[in-house]
């Protein structure tokens, strides 16, 4: 009988948190607005009426790194356009929700932004869980531009765009761009096979150096699991003679790639994309091990120009680091979304549904310059990729050079 | 009516009674869509849970490679469902095929796998299941299955190459993506209703009491004539086929299933025993109750940001503490309804 009372009780406790938490998360929400709007000059000016932008991205767990940077380098832009007058004259209101690199978390941060008002999706920040969002924002006909998820997977429905090239966009680019210079014609690969990014990547290198005549002599893979040794890998390559290696996946894994060819005294030219970006960051690695790698990457923390200098400033004076290209992706994805709605001339009284209709077609004909365009411009076409100039570093002293 | 036939109906009754009230809320616009988002994966996990219930509490053997089956539920559903979404246009078929599927090969896997692991007792089958589990999860990572014109390619290890226009039923370690979403909350709540009616028949017929006779004593049990292995072997197939069962209801909410630790691996496996434990171990209402709180659980913290998970952990040992310490037992004794109100039914209670 006690049990039953028991369950009673707690079936009794569900039920009250059922009704309860709607209204609960709500007061969330709007803790998270009055907190952004008292750092904006106008408090009643975003009470009023301000645009909801809502960020996923995992910000615990072990990509919190990548997750992080978003939801700083947005920060960063929205505290910039507020204090700047904000857009159309509506300030900004941002609130960002943990998915832990989880599809089914992130579709539950999805829906509890949705509670909170969001008119506008910056995310998600990774691509397995955006892959899972998508439909989901397609369903709501929510707007979604998503910073950093380069799988073609994600911007299938026509209400997502992105800031960074697809998967195989930068594998093809890369082809090209070794073809083109003349840099090897034996190339091995490592990839990430466990990694949607990596073998994106890896598949797309591979059909384009086929056509360009690069010969392929290794292609090799590890997962999240083995990624800590890569000595066969390197073996291999080294064995079949591979004067380039081409390292498409995440700077954390490529600097024991780099060290591991050190003590092997394996020495070709190293190849990564933007991925690769950060390595000089990375603690205990030996950054003279990355001299002469090259890589493409939309981004590069020291470069000279001022957007990028006044960028890399701020962030290190709020953050107390060095911003990685995924901060700077998110705030492009910010001034971009704003490009977008002064060009379709939204309120945020209008709903989510009416805002990306507008922006559907306002983001074909806005272009933009950005922290990871290269000077460039950036152009979207309906489907939503982006079209930007791809740009090729080399490490050279300790800091990224424009390849020549 | 029989105490056990009064308590299965509470239960059932429950559920349906939930059912109603998150209906009512829905109808009424009372209910947040993060809640809405919620109510699949809270059955999803009670499904599981009555799942693993079956085999920790009446088989009495620790489980924890559970996700191992929820994912080869998943995964075969979701094939099934993905090749015949052009033939079957209507939803409700398409997913009880796909359900049929995925619970038959979730079983099939368990009774494989159970015949080795199942010859262990205590601590070593919990390891074995362990290792299972993770085997599993690392086939399916290294899995690649295509179709085009030239018919079906399967490769392990070796990503294959298919036509342009073929389909990916599972990429390796990218998983399924594109997955139709068939998964309902109405659809979720008669699954946790067919497997509580499975498991409730199980445990009160013959072989039930067989199957509890050997968790008591497994020598006096093969001494009165009991088939240790069939029986053995038929809990944990169909505690497997119920974890498959919730699989497919999984896959079939999200649009993609990947193979990753944090949804099919021993994370997610110790997950479901705590669900089970926290729940009462025996006691398939406990489990139900406990999977719906502890999913509620981080989404309700989201508001406190940083500190959620934290918070989660701390939450997570104050209900464990509350539920099981036998000082709190004996606290919750002295101080229930029951003991003010009716005296005569405190010798019934245990």
């Amino acid at each position: 009988m006690k049990k039953k009372l028991v369950s009673m009780f707690l079936a009794l406790a569900l039920a009250a948190s059922l009704v309860g938490c709607g209204d609960g998360n709500e007061g969330a929400g709007d803790g998270d607005t009055a907190q952004e709007g008292a750092d904006s000059a106008d408090d009643a000016g975003a009470s009023e009426g301000s645009f909801k932008i809502g960020g996923i991205g995992p910000i615990t767990g072990n990509t919190a790194l990548y997750g992080k940077a978003v939801q700083n380098g947005a920060q960063i832009a929205v505290d910039e356009i507020n204090a700047a007058g904000g857009i159309n004259g509506y300030q900004i209101s941002y609130k960002f929700e943990d998915d832990q690199n989880d599809a089914e978390k992130s579709v539950n941060a999805y829906n509890s932004l949705k509670d909170w008002g969001m008119q506008l999706l910056m995310g998600t920040v990774t691509t397995t869980p955006c892959v899972a969002v998508a439909p989901e924002t397609a369903n709501d006909n929510m707007y979604l531009l998503t910073p950093s998820a380069s799988s073609t997977d994600v911007i299938e429905a026509d209400n997502a765009f992105q800031v960074c090239f697809t998967d195989p966009n930068q594998g093809k680019a890369s082809a090209e761009y070794i073809a083109e210079k003349k840099l090897a014609t034996k190339v091995a690969i490592i990839y990430n096979s466990s990694s949607v990014y990596s073998s994106g990547i890896e598949a797309s290198f591979k059909k384009e150096a086929e056509t360009r005549g690069l010969e392929i002599v290794a292609d090799e893979a590890f997962t999240d699991d083995s990624s800590t040794d890569f000595s066969t890998q390197l073996q291999k390559a080294q064995s079949a003679g591979a004067e380039l290696v081409f390292l498409p996946f995440y700077y954390t894994e490529a600097s024991i790639v780099l060290t591991q060819a050190d003590t092997m005294g394996y020495d070709p030219i190293f190849f990564g994309v933007d991925g690769m970006d950060g390595i000089l960051g990375v603690e205990n690695f030996n950054t003279e091990l990355a001299e002469g790698v090259m890589l493409l990457t939309p981004f590069a923390a020291d470069s000279d120009d001022e957007m990028t200098k006044a960028f890399v400033a701020k962030y290190q004076e709020k953050y107390n680091e060095i911003p990685i290209q995924f901060a700077a992706d998110a705030y492009d994805a910010i001034y971009i979304m704003k490009a977008a709605l002064e060009k379709a001339g939204a309120t945020p009284d209008m709903s989510a549904s009416d805002i990306c209709d507008a922006m559907k077609v306002a983001m074909t004909e806005i272009s933009c310059t950005g922290l990871t365009s290269a000077g460039s411009e950036m152009t979207w076409e309906a489907n939503g990729e982006v079209s930007k100039a791809p740009m090729a570093v080399v490490i050279k002293d300790g800091v990224y050079v424009a390849a020549e | 009516m029989k105490k056990t036939t009064r308590d299965h109906l509470i239960t059932f009754g429950l559920v349906v009674v939930v059912y109603l009230i998150v209906q009512l809320l829905i109808a009424t616009g009372n209910m947040s869509s993060l809640m809405q988002g919620l109510l699949v994966p809270m059955c999803t996990y009670s499904i599981v849970a009555i799942g693993l219930n079956l085999c920790v509490g009446y088989l009495g053997e620790l489980s924890i490679g559970h996700a191992g089956f929820m994912c080869v539920g998943a995964f075969s559903g979701a094939v099934v469902s993905k090749l015949l979404s052009e033939t079957v246009t209507n939803g409700i078929l398409l997913f009880v095929i796909a359900l049929a599927v995925g619970t038959l090969m979730a079983a099939l896997c368990g009774f494989l796998i159970g015949i080795p692991v199942l010859r262990l007792r205590g601590d070593y089958l919990a390891i074995v299941t362990l290792a299972f589990g993770e085997i599993i999860k690392n086939i399916i990572n290294v899995l690649y299955i295509g179709k085009d014109s030239q018919g079906f390619h399967f490769s392990l290890s070796n990503p294959i190459e298919i036509e342009e226009e073929g389909l990916w039923l599972i990429n390796g370690a990218k998983g399924i993506a594109k997955i139709t979403h068939l998964s309902s909350f109405t659809i979720g709540v008669v699954l946790i209703l067919i497997s509580l009616f499975v498991v409730y028949n199980l445990v009160n017929s013959r072989s039930g009491r067989a199957i509890m006779a050997i968790r008591d004593n497994r020598i006096s049990a093969e001494s009165v004539g009991i088939n240790i292995t069939k029986y053995k072997l038929m809990a944990f197939t169909i505690s497997a086929a119920i974890a498959g069962a919730g699989g497919v209801l999984y896959a079939h909410n999200l649009s993609t299933v990947t193979a990753t630790p944090a949804n099919f691996g021993y994370n997610m496996s110790i997950m479901i025993l705590v669900f089970v434990v926290l729940g009462g171990i025996g006691s398939f209402r406990g489990s139900i109750i406990a999977a719906v709180l502890l999913t509620l659980l981080p989404e309700l913290l989201r508001g406190l940001s940083d500190y959620r998970m934290l918070i989660y952990s701390i939450v997570l040992i104050a209900m464990m503490l509350f539920n099981w310490s036998p000082r709190m037992k004996d606290f919750r004794a002295a101080h229930s309804l029951k003991g003010r109100f009716g005296k005569k039914t405190a010798k019934e209670a245990e």
